[in-house]
């Protein structure tokens, strides 16, 4: 029982990346109608983001200091980062181990202006092309945006810590009433989950509850006929795209402790969160969020050594397992509307 | 001749010339030259063009003709290696039988997956093909390395039974791949004043099947049956409504793309017999999706130039470095020169592939047929200005009455 607990748990945080992509995906794909195969470079650029921003809060300068040497006997040169000479050594250093946190903040404003440069730059052209176009200029774009980090950043993968506040493990079996140490769970994935489902539940009220997102709705619904209406609906599904791009990247920027972010992530999560939407269903939102959960937690059911031992291999290749089942007995996926990329 | 049109005769026979005087053609500079750096015409990369060519002709015939967009086909290129290099270590070191079982492999494979892919179509093919592809090189990785050997990749050993072949050379070593004795690596290399022109035997292997699949290709892309793959692409309802079923017909296409694509694995297996995962990865299925669009999808010769075209820059443009570029531009003042040295330097050497990303953006952008359109527009532009001046030419000579 203990370690069934502990298989969802573990689902749980990658289970929440993939329903942050998917849901990305979605958006894009139900309001422009456009396959983006770059969101798994946004992925990654938020989680440069966190990068960056660690980056520049340890940006220092070097002092000399008299009262102490070095082995050699010479004066030791202390290196101080900015932060701390500005704002005192407490809330510097406070600041720089909560970079991840404060990337967040940092990355919203990026990656909207990202997305909205994407779609008025490029994506724009192709809302008539086909699918097939569409997937390989932003195929294309994934390639460029990847490499571009890949020139800054260099190919190896760069460890980006969680605050110290959250390393370390909570004893999530004892409040059940297990043994102590039977399900320990990291904090920083408890915090993942908790910020995924916060962002999900965000967009959702966001597309439920706000006049904006009644227009969105309905625009996703019929376009035209909206459009007839006289809404400018294309300025609100550009933003939609921004606000897909900002779900992305944020869902990055709370990856990077989890995986040292390196510049070919997105690449290994595009694969995974096109299969997670198409499971879902291609359109559909609620469809894309219990699928990535889903994927996510079946996938660490498959890594359990009892099961390995029954199917060997089955870790590697459940997710596509269970894709195409899917895609085969119910043509639509798990909640997919009717109409939508039907064929 | 041999069934074909003339036109289709006179682009057979360019094509056959070309490879076949590529030594030639892909050696223009002198080997002591600067810029003995842009020949290509060394054995491995001229067997990369034409085996890169056949896979990307292969691909052409389901994706060009039927639309059907498969992300998955790097899978059959790595069966077919594999398979290819299991014909090398049981039974001889002749590539025919490792050839022949690579096909047959890749075939039987392609009929499975494809039964089962295109019960779907549009994206949800792509992301089949795609699943598909993925497991098969997850489980290469994974479970399957008594039969892949996992990250090493297949390789040769001393212990190999070869029932058909000697296990070892009278040295003790692995002997080495060839056709009835022809050894594949062996090159004769012709010196003419300054140049270097190097003839290898597997280049022309490879070169003669790639000029017999291109001439498959074409008899296909002529016949019924590709008529039909057309049918397919341009409106399949009404395809089934004049009473045609069109799963057979793609099933069709598929398991021929298949088989150019084991064909494609077990020619680079026969190369060099080695085998690895990382051929069956999506990212080898996109490239091979890279090389038809940016060639021209559909267009006979379209995936050729794709092919040759992203191999000829991959190995020119990631072998240029600082140092050359620091001696092309070393005429300019010294300001300039850094300064442009650094602009283009992410674009070459390690960066090569932003490069190649940015080509390809602009190709799906500007040129949706790809290099193919961009020739025609540039034979359009010239056959207009002719029309242009003898038509300005007979207004003037028929003055109006």
């Amino acid at each position: 029982m203990d370690a069934i607990i502990l298989q969802i748990l573990n689902g749980l945080d990658k289970g929440s990346a993939y329903a942050l992509i998917a849901l990305g995906l979605t958006l894009i794909f139900g309001t422009l109608g456009v396959v983006n195969f770059a969101h798994g470079a946004l992925f990654m650029i938020g989680a440069f983001c966190a990068v960056t921003l660690s980056r520049i809060l340890t940006l220092s300068f070097e002092t000399v200091d008299p009262t102490q040497t070095d082995f050699l006997g010479q004066p030791l040169k202390v290196k101080t980062t900015y932060i701390e000479a500005w704002f005192g050594p407490e809330f510097g250093g406070a600041m720089i181990d909560w970079a991840v946190p404060l990337a967040i903040l940092f990355a919203i404003p990026i990656m909207i202006a990202v997305g909205f440069i994407m779609e008025r730059g490029l994506i724009k052209h192709f809302y008539k092309r086909p699918h097939a176009d569409q997937i390989l200029v932003t195929f294309g774009l994934a390639i460029v945006l990847q490499e571009i980090i890949k020139a800054f950043y260099g190919a190896n993968p760069i460890p980006t810590p969680a605050p110290a506040a959250f390393k370390g493990s909570f004893d999530f079996g004892v409040l059940l009433g297990f043994e102590a140490n039977a399900i320990i769970y990291p904090y920083w994935r408890l915090v993942y989950f908790a910020f995924a489902a916060i962002i999900i539940g965000g967009v959702f009220a966001f597309l439920q509850f706000t006049t904006f997102g009644m227009v969105v709705r309905a625009g996703m619904a019929d376009r035209e006929t909206v459009g007839i209406l006289g809404i400018n609906i294309d300025k609100r599904f550009t933003i939609m795209f921004g606000l897909a791009a900002a779900v992305a990247g944020l869902a990055g920027v709370m990856y990077a402790p989890i995986n040292s972010p390196n510049y070919h992530m997105g690449m290994d999560f595009l694969v995974l969160s096109f299969v997670v939407v198409v499971v879902g269903g291609m359109g559909s939102l609620p469809g894309a969020v219990a699928a990535g959960f889903l994927l996510g937690i079946l996938e660490s059911f498959a890594s359990m050594n009892q099961v390995k031992s029954i199917f060997p291999g089955i870790d590697q290749i459940i997710i596509y397992l269970v894709a195409i089942i899917i895609l085969l007995t119910r043509p639509r996926g798990l909640l997919g509307r009717k109409g939508v990329m039907e064929d | 001749m041999l069934g074909l049109n003339n036109k289709d005769t006179l682009l057979l026979i360019i094509v056959a010339a070309i490879t076949l005087l590529a030594p030639f053609i892909l050696n223009p500079f002198p080997t002591q030259s600067a810029m003995a750096q842009f020949n290509a015409g060394y054995p491995d990369l001229m067997q990369r063009f034409v085996i890169f060519g056949i896979f990307a002709i292969g691909f052409n015939i389901l994706f060009g003709l039927t639309g059907y967009l498969s992300f998955g086909h790097a899978a059959f290129l790595g069966v077919g290696s594999y398979s290819a290099v299991w014909m090398f270590k049981l039974l001889s070191m002749n590539v025919i039988p490792a050839i022949l079982l690579a096909m047959l492999i890749s075939g039987l494979f392609a009929v499975l997956i494809g039964f089962v892919s295109l019960r779907r179509s549009g994206i949800y093919f792509s992301i089949l093909t795609l699943a598909f592809a993925q497991m098969s090189f997850n489980l290469a990785y994974s479970v399957l390395t008594p039969i892949t050997n996992g990250e090493t990749g297949l390789q040769l050993t001393l212990n190999d039974p070869r029932i058909l072949g000697q296990v070892t050379t009278a040295e003790g070593s692995i002997p080495v791949t060839s056709l009835f004795g022809l050894e594949m690596r062996s090159t004769y290399e012709m010196i003419f004043g300054p140049w270097s022109f190097q003839f290898n035997a597997g280049y022309y292997l490879c070169a003669i099947i790639m000029l017999l699949s291109f001439y498959i290709a074409i008899r296909i892309f002529r016949s019924p049956f590709g008529m039909m793959l057309r049918a397919i692409k341009s409106n399949q309802t009404r395809m089934s409504y004049t009473g045609l079923n069109p799963r057979p017909y793609t099933l069709a296409a598929f398991v021929i793309s298949g088989m150019y694509a084991g064909l494609a694995g077990g020619l680079m297996a026969s190369m060099d017999p080695l085998a690895g995962a990382e051929r069956m990865q999506w990212t080898a299925s996109g490239e091979v999706v890279l090389m038809t669009i940016l060639g021209g999808a559909g267009t006979l010769i379209g995936p050729i130039l794709g092919a040759g075209f992203i191999k000829y820059f991959e190995n020119i443009f990631s072998k240029i470095n600082d140092n050359i570029l620091h001696s092309w531009f070393a005429f300019m003042p010294d300001g300039f020169e850094n300064a442009l040295v650094a602009i283009v330097h992410p674009f070459v050497g390690k960066g090569w592939h932003l490069t190649l990303g940015i080509l390809f953006m602009l190709v799906v952008v500007f040129l949706p047929g790809g290099l193919v359109e961009a020739g025609q527009r540039v034979a359009k532009l010239f056959r207009r200005r002719k029309s242009e001046k003898t038509s300005d030419e007979s207004a003037q000579s028929k003055p109006a009455e």
